[in-house]
């Protein structure tokens, strides 16, 4: 039983019953007259489309998540309350945003304009926007070609964490489901079913469905591939899926947790992880990426495969039996079996990832090196973890991705390392057999000598951070991947 | 330029001179700014895009339409003998078509128009066009156009003296090869065009572009009608930085060639995969240069030739080319040197202007030039620029033979060191490097000592200020006064976020005496003002700015004696200030008074206003003349780390000082500033236009093609405008602000060679360092030094 798509926009109920499943929201926005959002790019990189949903975590909690528009599908605002630019405050009565970013001149030509007034307006309402590279992060996933950047970093600084309370205040309520959505339009299904069992159902009464999380790949095989999907079956919103719980031995993570989500989280729990979940994506993306759907994608280049080879770390998929949702688990390395494809088979979902509580000898590292810092795909990531006996390896995990047609371990190397010292030369001696070891292509990304060198490097580079220390935290102002020894020269300003 | 205003301290002030925010940074804010596509549609409007061109260079053997015709929703199906007047068109020649007739000239290039009710629509009805190929040999780089011989004009050779002999008589010669990339514009508002028509055979364009002018003129060709029957208007733009010169046209030419088939108005909208694929970029350039030195720094003699990828049309070429040229010497006296350049022609989208227009280009090459002099010399980079600047009447005089009339160079050099403290800074660098040389040859190395390294360099720019084609440089205005005292003001130029609007405000503000709030700029219109010149160049306020200005001079002269009839005094004795017009008996009248009672008095309130800029002139077959009415100067100081196990750099700190003459707007040119430096930065670094094979561009969105984000701009910023700058014979002493500062991003370039040459066993060792400086050039240099 089809029902129409309800939120609330700009604090007014809005009912659409005739968009097609893949319409997006940012193109619903303009024909609908709301044009102050903007499309620059419709692939969810410069920002422009930013608009804010609101959003409980896994906690339960309320919070503002600012978005990418072009790439958010209309049915999956659904049943929750979302702000545009022109919501949430007039040239008359302008909301204190708005303001910070005319009194700073943070706007020029005035196209990315909007789209950072939502990141700000999201930052507005953070309150642990306690670092200068959070600011930075705030708004990474924002482009702007004229300003230089500087005013609208002033206009965030100025006005980020001021806000009373983590909600914009609203009068319109929001009437949350608690049962399947199912919208279908132009003949295509959207279905977003409210508990697992109804889900593995509709999979198996449709196996063409075509399973998503949040999006953030999706949506470019709409808006670029011009791909019509006659099904999609939303996975978001299936409580066992989101959020991380404790285990006898170590951590159960939701497959459709959210990587901001996973970021706050890994901060302490799982610093390896943090670290790489910095510069994985913009705030936008990270908001609706999903660690599952990292994984599902089976990109050779995904970020957090290496960290998660690294790991040990378990894929836990759900399959309808006779007995109800019956759940088998596969080690991550047998997860990937091909270039974009992997173990799950038809009828089954991806619902968590187990990882193994690391032991507190245990040496980690992740690393990531792009053409561009922030918001780029890598040419190379890696992941290492040495478990130390003294300084004698006991095991070693090294994992790389952007070198194969799938994310790596390099057995050869681990096998190197086992038993080894962990000295300078056995390092070197284990960059370059990992160097050595791989077959990388060349691409926009990278040649494969470059690709070959960052291999040898980076595992150089982990040696370098955890000679002494277990691990390293990324500090303001460093430069590149590789933690080495503070600046030189100090605070440059 | 005096025009008898005296600036009273009592009333509104005026806002000219004072800093203030964008005119429309509170729509910008709110998203109630609009641009082309955000206008309301037109009842019946129309969607179309066209089939581009898959091959670089192929013959046509087939095409029908037909199948996309019947597809649903599809209202037209266009090839170019559709069009009804001409079908090429282009800024200097016509040599672009606009759909294909029967070769296509790159991977892009429109061959057909798929108009259709909605954009989907004409979408899918787009892959149903059948076109057959007969694919021909095609010219995909500079090289391969050298060496087939094909160009796309004659050489432009500007010379002095004895290069050769001057060059066998320097203490140091230094020579090198610079390959320097193109740049996407990456404006944020892809290009757009609606085509409406309108009754009598007349036509309403709206356009995203930076010469609405050249919209009207290339829809009136191909439409084969009279400039007189299209009107081209313009809201605003999104960015536009030289990409929406010329190619503006092409669309709305095409938007035109649908309504015209259909009777309906048509929306011609670039997506962004669109957009980066079809439209040409900064145009590449290969650059041979030799240069020679005094033994203390000074150079003596540069001979350079370059080669530019033009595309496959003209378009801008030969004047981007000639920027090139103007700038080979950047801000430094050369007496002796042969500068040659010329355009080739590839199977490549026609490359067009972008901001700096080949003055960055050629500048890099002499800064190049410099960084390798010292190198060789054993020299501070800062001092062999130091000692190579124009400088005093013997030292003033350029390639081309116009005098440089001041030395603000030097002052600039010497102030900025000083604030940014730089001989201290580049000597705890030093020490830095030598520090890490010795702690690595005795093993005890730090991983700081062994991976990181700083640089610091210095770059100045001298940037000629005017469209060297002479007859562009002139613009108009018209303001209309209101008898309720209030003000609608249009002149030519575009805003395009670089605060043009803002700026004219205050030019017209402080003329009238009237406060920002009576004042109302409208969109920019050819039937408001018409032969516009594009706004670029940086000559958007220069131009107009004097333009507005007269138009309000005249107003003022035309309301001043009625008065000084009712206020009893001459009429060049009267201030206009303050919403007033006062007498010097104290007496005062408000300006809306004054406005209603000359409407009774039957006093015209609109005028025109106009203004060409003098002197300009240049002889390109002798090379010689003038070519710019003033130079704008500055310098700007880089500091990098470098990780040399990644090539990853963070750019720590970065001093500007940069003359504007008399700023109009200072918070508006410190973001155009700071705005054109991050933007250079992007170019000479993580920007990189890369193509397949055959010819396709392969970054086509913001996922492959990095422009800079907001972690990369330099943790320290420091931008300072000169001071005391008053340039004479320009609206309110200002000078032009656009592209001079883009050229200091060539500094960064040098902050990266030392930081580089830091990881050398011995000091001294020459860099080479490939463009764009990305972390896969930057590791490889560094990885070519250690060795």
């Amino acid at each position: 039983m089809s029902e129409p798509i309800r939120f609330v926009l700009d604090d007014q109920p809005v009912t659409v019953g005739d968009a097609p499943p893949t319409r997006t929201l940012l193109q619903w926005l303009r024909s609908h007259g709301k044009v102050g959002t903007k499309e620059g790019c419709a692939e969810g990189d410069c920002g422009a489309c930013t608009v804010a949903l609101e959003d409980t975590g896994p906690d339960g909690a309320p919070r503002l998540r600012a978005v990418n528009s072009c790439i958010l599908l209309l049915p999956m605002v659904d049943g929750r309350r979302l702000w545009t630019v022109e919501g949430i405050g007039t040239p008359d009565a302008p909301h204190p945003v708005q303001q910070a970013m005319v009194e700073r001149l943070g706007s020029q030509c005035g196209y990315c304009t909007p789209g950072f007034v939502m990141s700000l307006f999201e930052a507005h309402h953070r309150k642990d926007l306690d670092a200068a590279w959070k600011l930075d992060d705030q708004v990474c996933g924002n482009l702007c070609r004229c300003t230089g950047y500087r005013p609208i970093k002033q206009a965030l600084a100025d006005t980020a964490g001021t806000a009373a309370s983590a909600l914009p205040a609203a009068r319109t309520p929001v009437a949350a489901r608690t049962e399947t959505f199912h919208y279908q339009a132009e003949g295509a299904h959207f279905v977003a079913p409210r508990n697992l069992q109804d889900g593995l159902e509709i999979l198996a009464a449709f196996p063409d469905a075509r399973i998503v999380a949040g999006a953030t790949d999706l949506g470019l095989h709409v808006t670029k591939g011009g791909q019509r999907f006659a099904g999609l079956l939303s996975v978001e919103h299936l409580p066992g899926l989101r959020g991380v719980t404790s285990t006898a031995t170590g951590w159960r993570i939701g497959a459709a947790t959210d990587l901001v989500t996973l970021e706050d989280w890994s901060a302490t729990a799982l610093p390896m992880l943090h670290r790489m979940l910095r510069y994985f994506g913009s705030r936008q993306i990270k908001h609706r990426a999903t660690l599952g759907g990292n994984l599902c994608n089976a990109s050779p280049i995904g970020d957090t495969p290496p960290v998660l080879l690294a790991l040990d770390a378990i894929a836990v998929i759900a399959t309808l039996t006779t007995a109800g949702p019956t759940e088998r688990r596969v080690p991550l390395s047998a997860f990937f079996t091909g270039y974009r494809s992997t173990a799950l088979s038809p009828g089954e979902i991806l619902v968590a990832i187990e990882v193994p509580a690391l032991s507190p000898d245990a040496r980690t590292g992740a690393y990531k090196v792009s053409r561009r810092r922030e918001m780029d795909i890598s040419a190379v990531s890696a992941a290492f973890r040495l478990e130390l006996d003294g300084e004698r390896i006991l095991e070693a995990r090294v994992a790389y991705g952007g070198v194969a047609a799938t994310p790596v371990r390099l057995g050869e190397v681990e096998t190197l390392l086992r038993d080894a010292v962990w000295s300078d030369a056995t390092a070197e001696r284990a960059a370059d057999l990992a160097a050595s070891s791989i077959r990388p292509m060349s691409d926009h990304r990278g040649t494969a000598d470059f690709r070959r060198l960052l291999v040898r490097n980076l595992l150089l580079g982990f040696r370098e951070e955890t000679r002494e220390t277990s691990f390293r935290a990324l500090p303001a102002g460093h430069c590149g991947t590789v933690v080495l020894d503070a600046s030189p020269a100090g605070d440059p300003r | 330029m005096s025009d008898g205003t005296v600036r009273l301290p009592s009333g509104l002030p005026s806002p000219l001179h004072r800093s203030s925010p964008h005119e429309s940074a509170l729509r910008h804010v709110t998203g109630t700014a609009r641009y082309t596509d955000d206008l309301p549609a037109p009842a019946g409007m129309l969607h179309a895009v066209f089939v581009a061109s898959p091959h670089a260079h192929a013959r046509i053997l087939e095409r029908d339409g037909d199948a996309a015709r019947s597809m649903p929703g599809v209202r037209a199906v266009l090839f170019h003998d559709s069009v009804p007047g001409d079908n090429r068109v282009g800024p200097i020649v016509h040599d672009e078509p606009v759909l294909a007739e029967d070769e296509v000239h790159h991977v892009g290039m429109p061959v057909a128009l798929v108009v259709a009710d909605t954009r989907e629509q004409a979408e899918a009805a787009a892959h149903a066009v059948r076109l057959t190929w007969a694919p021909l040999p095609a010219v995909l780089s500079i090289d391969a156009a050298i060496e087939a011989g094909s160009y796309l004009n004659d050489p432009h050779v500007i010379a002095r003296g004895d290069a050769e002999a001057a060059l066998a008589a320097s203490a140091c010669v230094v020579s090198g090869e610079v390959r320097s990339p193109g740049q996407d514009h990456f404006y944020l508002e892809t290009h757009c065009a609606r085509a409406i028509p309108e009754e009598g055979g007349a036509w309403k364009v709206w356009s995203s572009t930076q010469h609405p002018t050249e919209v009207q003129r290339m829809v009136a060709r191909v439409l084969g009608i009279g400039a007189h029957m299209v009107s081209c208007e313009v809201p605003r733009l999104g960015g536009g930085f030289g990409g929406k010169e010329s190619q503006a046209a092409n669309v709305a030419a095409l938007a035109a060639l649908g309504a015209h088939a259909t009777g309906r108005p048509v929306s011609v909208w670039l997506d962004r995969a669109t957009d980066m694929a079809s439209t040409g970029k900064r145009h590449p350039f290969l650059a041979r240069y030799r240069a020679g030195f005094d033994a203390d720094g000074r150079i003596r003699v540069l001979v350079a030739q370059l080669w530019s990828d033009g595309g496959f049309a003209l378009d801008l070429s030969p004047a981007v080319m000639d920027r090139a040229l103007f700038h080979l010497d950047n801000a430094y006296f050369v007496e002796a040197l042969r500068f040659e350049g010329r355009c080739c022609r590839t199977n490549l989208p026609s490359n067009t202007a972008f901001r700096g227009f080949g003055g960055p280009q050629g500048a890099l090459v002499v800064e190049a030039a410099m960084d390798d002099a010292a190198a060789a010399l054993g020299m501070d980079p800062a001092a062999v620029r130091r000692a190579s600047y124009y400088d005093g009447p013997a030292r003033s005089v350029t390639p081309y033979g116009q005098v440089v009339p001041d030395t603000r160079i030097v002052a600039i050099h010497e102030g900025l060191a000083a604030r940014a403290d730089y001989a201290a800074r580049r000597g705890d660098i030093e020490a830095e490097h030598a520090a890490a040389r010795t702690a690595l040859a005795a093993g005890t190395a730090s991983p700081a000592q062994r991976w990181l390294r700083r640089g610091i360099a210095l770059a100045p720019v001298k940037f000629g200020i005017s469209f060297t084609n002479a007859p562009l440089n002139q613009a108009g205005a018209f303001v209309l006064v209101y008898a309720d005292g209030t003000v609608q003001l249009n002149h030519g130029g575009i805003e395009m976020g670089q605060g043009l609007h803002t700026k004219m405000l205050a030019v017209c503000c402080d003329t009238l005496g009237v406060s920002l709030p009576r004042v109302r700029v409208l969109n920019t219109s050819t039937e408001k003002v018409p032969n516009t010149s594009a706004t670029a160049a940086s000559s958007g306020s220069d131009l107009n700015g004097q333009a507005v200005r007269d138009a309000c001079v005249t107003l003022r002269q035309r309301m001043a004696p009625v008065a000084a009839d009712l206020l009893g005094c001459a009429a060049e004795e009267l201030r206009f200030a303050g919403d007033a017009v006062h007498a010097p008996s104290g007496r005062s009248m408000s300006f809306a008074e004054l406005a209603s009672t000359c409407w009774l008095r039957q006093v015209s309130l609109a005028a025109t206003g106009f203004y060409r800029t003098p002197g300009i002139a240049y002889d390109k077959a002798a090379g010689r003349g003038t070519p710019f009415f003033y130079y704008a100067w500055g310098a700007a100081v880089f500091e990098v780390e470098l990780n040399g196990l990644t090539g990853e750099h963070v750019l720590r700190r970065v001093d500007v000082l940069h003359d504007v003459g008399d700023s109009l707007i200072p918070s508006i040119d410190v973001g155009q500033v700071e705005g054109a430096v991050v933007q250079g930065v992007g170019w000479l670094t993580n920007e990189e236009v890369l193509f397949r094979p055959d010819g396709a561009v392969l970054t086509r969105g913001p996922s492959t093609y990095k422009i800079p984000a907001a972690g990369d701009v330099p943790e320290a910023f420091h931008v300072a405008l000169l001071d005391h700058a008053t340039q004479p014979g320009t609206i309110g002493g200002s000078k032009a602000v656009g592209e001079p500062p883009f050229v200091l991003s060539i500094g960064i370039i040098g902050a990266l060679r030392h930081a580089v040459s830091g990881f050398a066993p011995r000091p001294g060792t020459p860099v080479t360092l490939g463009l764009p400086a990305t972390p896969e050039r930057l590791l490889g240099a560094v990885e070519a030094v250690r060795r």
